[in-house]
């Protein structure tokens, strides 16, 4: 118990004036937190103990964060402790949270403290919803978690308690529990730990296999040598590695592998344009071959050749703009988002990724398929007009195109929502010449206006690199904001045109590049695009 | 059904004579009922006060045992009006509700009550939403007690004190002819703790024998003259009767040294854990409540009993006032006491301590130093170093902690059957506007949070429709409100229906009906689907709708059809029909359909029957990461991933295994022709020989195409 007991000058009270072992629980509504209290406060009771829990459900219990606070602590000649109803930040010995943020939150509210409290936490990320309905990189950066974690917590177990649970086909609360349990926080025996799961009556086996996994996680047996209690989320924190995506600084926008030509598998119709990725500077060949693989992979080898061509000339003008100096930022950033602007979103690429192989292995072993059992997927579909008159050929497309009344009577027969049963032959087979018909793209409408975009923003990125480096390179990362298809493409569409036009508007001025970057973030984090219009309101003022 | 099953822990009502009892508060609550020998128990379901109802629907053998009827009340003041049983019999009774919305409800009957009298025991129950988790407006129930004169329970958050107060209030409702408020505080609701149990008490007095012997008498009834005479009686008879029994009885209780004190503490008994824990930060008491200075509980918080204040503060330099929230009612009663006495210890209170707000331990170590050091400084000796988070808290890198935690509103669960309207609304909303939305109470309410952002008032529970009836006006958009099913039933037929037809109000109204009561935890309702041995259920909302006079309803049997929602919530908008337009949106709360039909699958599939499971998914390589469906859903296992591909900057999104299939991603990416990138998988357990002779040849042309493709196709994959 605790030791920095407050000894009253009491007569008849004697040692007992200490203050109870205290426990938060903080978790979101349906993970398990009731369980894990309801254990907690019988474990107590069987040492003969009194125990005292208390919560909030109310509306928290929906999704929202809510916290479960225990209280422990012998009698005393047969009088029974007072109790306290919540936790009083700087005095909680143990806080268990279920999930990371939630960790952090535990933080905020001063309830961990680096003289008390032993910090279990499962370092997975259940997002929250503002994270998710970002029209892009919205997930919170798991870093501040664990930084804040190293200088409050005087002890932390932090590990993937979710995964864990699951592996061994049971709950989170049963790893907290074992986390618990191997914390020694309490002063309780392994086996009366055991005793409360083996009485809990449901799932008991999984729970315990739960426990006592997660009890080895943090007191690895000295034979074994097995992990160590904390491990940095690094895996589970893709957020610390997205802060890249964003940078003030020159970077290429994501992190790169290592070049991959030693590991070329052999198709010897790579293998040519493979060889021209090394002309490229070194800083840009990873991104290179990634791009160019999805391009190959998307149209043909011919496209691929169209790529490197488009490539060189912009690592040509590059290095005339002394890239160099800038780890040649502008051609890495180019053969990322000019793969990405050449595999634009049609009919054709969803068909053919539909129907391929692997597609279906993902599924059947996302789904758990085992053997004897039936799998058959439904699509939801809703093609329009827009899409069937662009892969047409452009001629035909815009002759279409000029009547509107024919269009919109074709479109009256074509859009509409379609159900398709991706794995009956008739929808496959449909699905599967939709997917072949790759030899239409090039010359289609749809195709024409996407070389013409794709020029124009060249054109753009190409003439503002003499004039200022940064900003040439961020107009190229505006085409992360082109993305998806029907409506979802056309928004993308006008997002870019509006930072296009806004930043043509300063780009002469020497922080374009950062109103650019300002752009972008705006365009990525809200859906609403308030906050972007807001940023080009502002700009028009000073413009 | 409700939420929570209290099958096993109802037992527990049945423990005799001194048996231990060990469990929540609302049990520990049902059991002193039990044990007072009630003859009628009702009540509102509503946080804290659920699982109270609950426990009373699951008791049905018990409570028939003893005869105790159990009614599920319309609303608060059904359940008041209930305790009228008390007026003319001896008959004891509880009812029970979330407050202070429930009072307020209620206040009609309890203020016709209270002035009338009672003969038997009356007593309700208020679970004080007040405080950090409340999901209420932050009022105190007080108010309502001191302006219909009840008597207001408040006692120490310990299972025997509670139970033990129940017992002595309904003794002190018949002493003095007054019904009882029992205030119990969200966390001592849902409060672990243990009492030693009595047996339970069958009335001796029954239901059927007031039937059997009817009584009247005038004087009991609010009829001019007899209110006047009843107001005297209040102030002459039942208050001090109940003053002596309170006293009598020492329902009030004294704590720590009472002689030669400098100063003491006034609380009411609900505070008592707390302000024990805050005096023992400061070295005045230990883990036990060995107390260095007196304390003065009161369990009764009105009426203040005027001697025993004026006994405890007599002698002392200052008292303290220790009283959650606003106004300071006990503290300017004390300040009353003491002057009329002439006596001239300081009371102290607001001075130090916050007027509103939660009054945790914290809070209240900050009060009581801050008193004790004006008033008294040396019993706080040298202070013992305090809990205190603050240097942790300003931390660099707890500070940007603070930027980086995202918040997390609750929201509707996965599967919901509310989700497909809103992304309807959502989607009319691109079309024709934005217009004025009156939410109302219940789980739709989180509509009003991201990312549906829909509605702009709530004014209570089923006045939704009500409080759109300002905007009864031509010519502009119309005006639209939601209710649930359950606000329907509770008052919104006749408050916002009944009066949209009679005022010709154009507006659009949507009911919610998803066959519970599924924000309080799933109780059954009118116009629940399911059987119920207890109560008449299938109850149409549509009929009630019809019958009171709307001449455009649509009803709506799946709520999940996005388009066939956003069609019909078009047409309403842009109907030119006169009156209310009425759109009943039916579709079973998936919390607790799952609950219902999981274990049947589960049992289907392990005894060999063909089962069709369904989950949704999203191909990864397909979705782009503009989570413009999320904008329009925002289901908990719709979720994104951060792909390993240094091409893609944004994550996809991603569907985990707690789906259930419900179909709206699927639904709203075909109505707002998102993308194609959502599927839903069948997955046929059990298959039939057909099943498996069909898919066995399907698998094989189709093997033999994707073969036939994948070798023509340049291999860009890194080995």
């Amino acid at each position: 118990m605790k030791d920095d007991t407050i000894h009253l000058p009491l007569a008849a009270v004697g040692p007992a004036t200490e203050r109870p072992i205290s426990i938060a629980i903080v978790a979101m509504g349906g993970q398990g937190g009731g369980v894990l209290t309801d254990w907690i406060v019988k474990l107590a009771e069987d040492q003969n103990w009194v125990a005292q829990s208390t919560s909030v459900p109310g509306v928290a219990q929906r999704t929202g964060a809510t916290i479960y606070y225990v209280e422990m602590m012998p009698p005393l000649d047969g009088r029974k402790p007072i109790l306290a109803q919540m936790p009083t930040p700087g005095d909680v010995d143990v806080v268990i949270a279920s999930e990371f943020m939630e960790a952090g939150r535990s933080i905020l509210r001063g309830i961990v403290t680096p003289k008390r409290t032993t910090l279990i936490a499962s370092n997975h990320r259940s997002l929250s919803v503002t994270e998710k309905i970002a029209p892009g990189e919205g997930i919170a950066d798991n870093s501040a978690v664990t930084g804040a974690i190293g200088v409050v917590a005087k002890r932390e177990i932090v590990f993937n308690m979710e995964e864990l649970a699951v592996r061994n086909g049971s709950v989170i609360s049963s790893a907290m529990f074992g986390a618990l349990a191997a914390s020694g926080a309490l002063p309780f025996a392994r086996e009366a730990y055991l005793d409360i799961i083996r009485k809990s009556g449901k799932g008991v086996e999984g729970s315990i296999r739960t426990f006592e996994a997660a009890m080895r996680h943090v007191e690895p047996d000295d034979t074994e040598g097995g992990p160590a209690a904390t491990e940095l989320p690094a895996q589970a924190a893709p957020s610390s590695e997205m802060a890249a995506a964003s940078p003030p600084n020159l970077g290429p926008s994501a992190p790169i592998e290592t070049p991959a030509e030693s590991s070329f598998d052999g198709d010897p119709r790579l293998k040519p344009l493979l060889a021209r990725i090394q002309s490229l500077p070194v800083e840009a060949r990873a991104m290179a071959d990634a791009g160019l693989r999805k391009v190959v992979d998307y149209q043909d080898v011919a496209y691929g050749a169209e790529y490197l061509d488009l490539l060189d000339g912009l690592a040509r003008d590059d290095a005339a703009a002394g890239g160099g100096a800038h780890a040649f930022a502008f051609t890495t950033n180019a053969a990322k988002y000019l793969a990405n602007a050449m595999c634009y979103d049609d009919v054709i690429r969803v068909a053919d990724l539909k129907t391929r192989m692997q597609r279906r292995d993902r599924i059947e072993k996302d789904m758990g398929l085992r053997d004897g059992q039936v799998m058959q997927t439904t699509e939801f579909m809703h093609p329009r007009m827009e899409e069937v008159n662009g892969l047409l050929p452009a001629g035909l497309g815009r002759w279409i195109e000029a009547r509107p009344k024919l269009f919109a009577w074709l479109d009256k027969r074509v859009s509409k929502g379609r159900r398709v049963k991706t794995y009956s032959l008739p929808w496959f087979a449909a699905l599967y010449i939709m997917g072949g018909m790759r030899f239409l793209r090039r010359r289609s409408l749809r195709h024409q206006g996407e070389v013409a975009h794709r020029d124009q923003w060249l054109a753009t990125a190409q003439r503002l690199l003499n004039q200022n480096y940064a900003l040439a390179v961020e107009v190229l990362q505006f085409q992360r904001l082109v993305k998806g298809y029907s409506d979802t493409h056309a928004r993308g569409m006008s997002k870019f045109d509006k930072v296009m036009s806004t930043v043509t508007l300063l780009e002469t001025r020497d922080d374009a590049a950062d109103w650019a970057r300002r752009l972008r973030d705006a365009a990525v984090k809200d859906g609403s695009e308030k906050q972007l219009d807001g940023t080009i309101a502002t700009i028009r003022t000073f413009v | 059904m409700a939420e929570r099953s209290f099958a096993r822990e109802v037992e527990d009502l049945r423990l005799g004579d001194g048996e231990e009892f060990r469990g929540e508060g609302i049990l520990a609550i049902t059991k002193a009922l039990l044990q007072s020998g009630v003859s009628y128990v009702g009540g509102y379901q509503g946080s804290p006060i659920s699982h109270l109802m609950d426990v009373l629907a699951d008791a049905k053998d018990v409570l028939d045992e003893l005869g105790v009827n159990f009614q599920s009340s319309a609303n608060e003041a059904t359940a008041a009006a209930m305790l009228s049983a008390s007026v003319m019999y001896p008959l004891r009774g509880a009812v029970a509700w979330k407050s202070t919305v429930g009072t307020n409800v209620a206040s009609d009957a309890l203020a016709n009550l209270a002035s009338g009298g009672v003969t038997g025991g009356a007593m309700v129950i208020v679970g004080e939403d007040y405080g950090e988790g409340s999901s209420i407006m932050q009022e105190r129930t007080h108010a309502f007690a001191m302006k219909s004169q009840m008597w207001l329970l408040d006692p120490r958050p310990d299972h025997t004190c509670i139970v033990d107060m129940i017992e002595k209030g309904f003794q002190l409702s018949e002493a003095s002819n007054t019904p009882v408020m029992l205030e119990v505080r969200v966390r001592s609701c849902h409060m672990h703790g243990s009492f030693i149990a009595k047996d339970n008490v069958k009335p001796s007095f029954t239901l059927q024998d007031a039937l059997n012997n009817p009584k009247r008498d005038l004087s009991r009834i609010v009829l001019p003259p007899a209110a006047y005479v009843q107001e005297q009686e209040k102030i002459k008879v039942r208050m001090p009767a109940a003053i002596d029994f309170i006293h009598e009885h020492k329902l009030n209780e004294y704590f720590g040294p009472q002689e030669n004190a400098k100063t003491g503490i006034v609380i009411q008994g609900g505070m008592y854990n707390n302000v024990i824990r805050a005096l023992q930060y400061l070295g005045l008491s230990d883990a036990y409540g060995t107390l260095k200075l007196p304390i003065y509980c009161m369990n009764v918080t009105y009426p203040v009993i005027d001697t025993e204040v004026a006994e405890f503060c007599r002698g002392k330099d200052a008292v303290l006032m220790v009283e959650e929230g606003q106004p300071e009612y006990l503290e300017q009663a004390i300040n009353t006491v003491l002057r009329r006495r002439d006596i001239n210890t300081k009371v102290a209170g607001k001075d130090v301590l916050p007027m509103g707000g939660d009054y945790t331990a914290q809070v209240l170590m900050e009060g009581i130093q801050a008193f004790l050091e004006q008033h008294d400084p040396m019993i706080l000796g040298n202070r013992p170093p305090v809990p205190d988070a603050r240097p942790v808290l300003d931390l660099p890198e707890v500070k940007r902690l603070r930027d980086v935690v995202p918040p997390r509103p609750p929201g509707l669960c996965t599967g919901c059957p509310e989700r497909p309207i809103f992304a309807s609304m959502k989607l009319v909303e691109e079309e024709l506007g934005e217009h004025h939305v009156s939410a109302d109470i219940g789980c739709h309410l989180f509509s009003i949070l991201p990312p549906f952002n829909i509605g702009a008032t709530t004014m209570g529970f089923g006045l939704g429709p009500a409080s759109t009836s300002a905007f009864n006006v031509k010519g502009a958009k119309k005006s639209i409100a939601i209710m649930g099913d359950g606000g329907f039933w509770h008052n919104g037929l006749t408050s916002g229906i009944g009066n949209a037809v009679f005022n010709k109000h154009d507006g659009v109204f949507i009911i919610v009906d998803n066959f519970y009561s599924s924000a309080t935890g799933g109780q059954d309702i009118p116009s629940s689907r399911a059987w119920n041995k207890n109560r008449q259920t299938n109850n149409s909302i549509t009929k009630a709708v019809e019958g009171i006079g709307v001449n455009w309803v649509r009803q709506i049997d799946r709520t999940y059809d996005v388009t066939k929602m956003r069609d019909t919530l078009r047409e309403a908008l842009t109907s030119t029909e006169e009156g209310p337009k009425v759109i009943v949106a039916s579709s079973e709360c998936m919390l607790n359909k799952q609950r219902r039909v999981k274990p049947l699958v589960n049992k289907a599939i392990k005894g060999g029957e063909r089962v069709v499971k369904e989950r949704y998914g999203v191909d990864e390589d397909v979705c782009t990461g503009d989570h413009a469906c999320m904008r329009l859903s925002g289901c908990p296992s719709l979720s994104v991933k951060v792909l390993d591909d240094p091409l893609r900057d944004d994550p996809v999104a991603a569907i985990d295994n707690t789906c259930v299939a419900c179909g709206n991603c699927g639904e709203v990416a075909e109505a707002a022709v998102l993308c194609p990138s959502f599927f839903r998988a069948d997955v046929i357990h059990n298959p039939t020989k057909w099943d498996q002779f069909k898919a066995k040849w399907t698998m094989k042309v189709i093997t033999y195409l994707q073969r036939r493709r994948a070798g023509r196709r340049v291999q860009v994959a890194v080995a």
